[in-house]
């Protein structure tokens, strides 16, 4: 198990084939990378975290995927600071024996990740910086767990 | 003395990342009470809890929590990583 918190960029394909090489027993992998969309104007975004509890935050999640599924591995990886429309911000892998434990415990991850991860956005356009809100949806989102 | 961070519009409104806190509060809810009195940007901060999130040594909280044996206090909206 694996979490980075990085402000550099992180090459997914390198990503992926090391963490599928390093899953061994593995019967499936799946991946979800995160992108900075860019709509409505949009020229930047600015990521602040709280370093120290942002790790702990996200090796917790982690630990809890691990414990309800059965998986060989897990990795997040996601960036704070600047970033630009179109840049990956994030990514989840999971390797598991079977697909369905894979697919489940990453779609878990993100939604922990998007509510209780202490990440906060905060967009830039022509007119000015906004922080982006949480939606209920996110918050709603945990109940199926 | 405790450590009391803030993130987000909570650090721009109040206009600083961290602070160490003489408090005679006994929890999180009565920190804020303190904090609020001191001054506008602090009321301006807290006005509404229920839009706050707070963590204590780095866990998440609620505003009843006790403060014993707490050194770090963070006050932050709700996250939205991902």
């Amino acid at each position: 198990m694996r979490v980075r918190v990085q402000a550099e960029a992180f090459d997914q394909g390198a990503e992926v084939s090391a963490f599928t090489t390093g899953a061994t027993g593995a019967g499936a992998v799946v991946t979800f990378t995160g992108i900075v969309r860019p709509d409505g104007g949009l020229t930047g975004m600015e990521i602040e975290h709280y370093p120290g509890m942002t790790e702990k935050a996200i090796t917790a999640i982690l630990e809890q995927a691990v414990q309800r599924w059965s998986l060989v591995d897990g990795l997040v990886i996601h960036r704070h600071g600047r970033l630009a429309p179109g840049e990956p911000i994030m990514m989840v892998a999971t390797a598991a024996p079977h697909r369905a434990d894979a697919f489940a415990a990453a779609e878990f991850l993100m939604d922990y990740l998007k509510s209780r991860a202490p990440f906060w956005k905060k967009e830039s356009r022509d007119g000015g910086e906004t922080w982006v809100a949480a939606k209920d949806a996110d918050e709603d989102a945990l109940k199926r767990w | 003395m405790i450590d009391v961070l803030y993130f987000a519009w909570v650090r721009e409104r109040i206009g600083l990342p961290r602070e160490r806190v003489e408090t005679g509060a006994t929890t999180v809810a009565g920190l804020v009470e303190e904090l609020r009195a001191r001054e506008e940007r602090y009321a301006a901060a807290f006005a509404d809890t229920s839009a706050l999130r707070v963590a204590l040594d780095q866990e998440l909280a609620d505003f009843d929590a006790p403060l014993a044996g707490v050194r770090e206090v963070a006050f932050f909206p709700p996250m939205t990583g991902g």
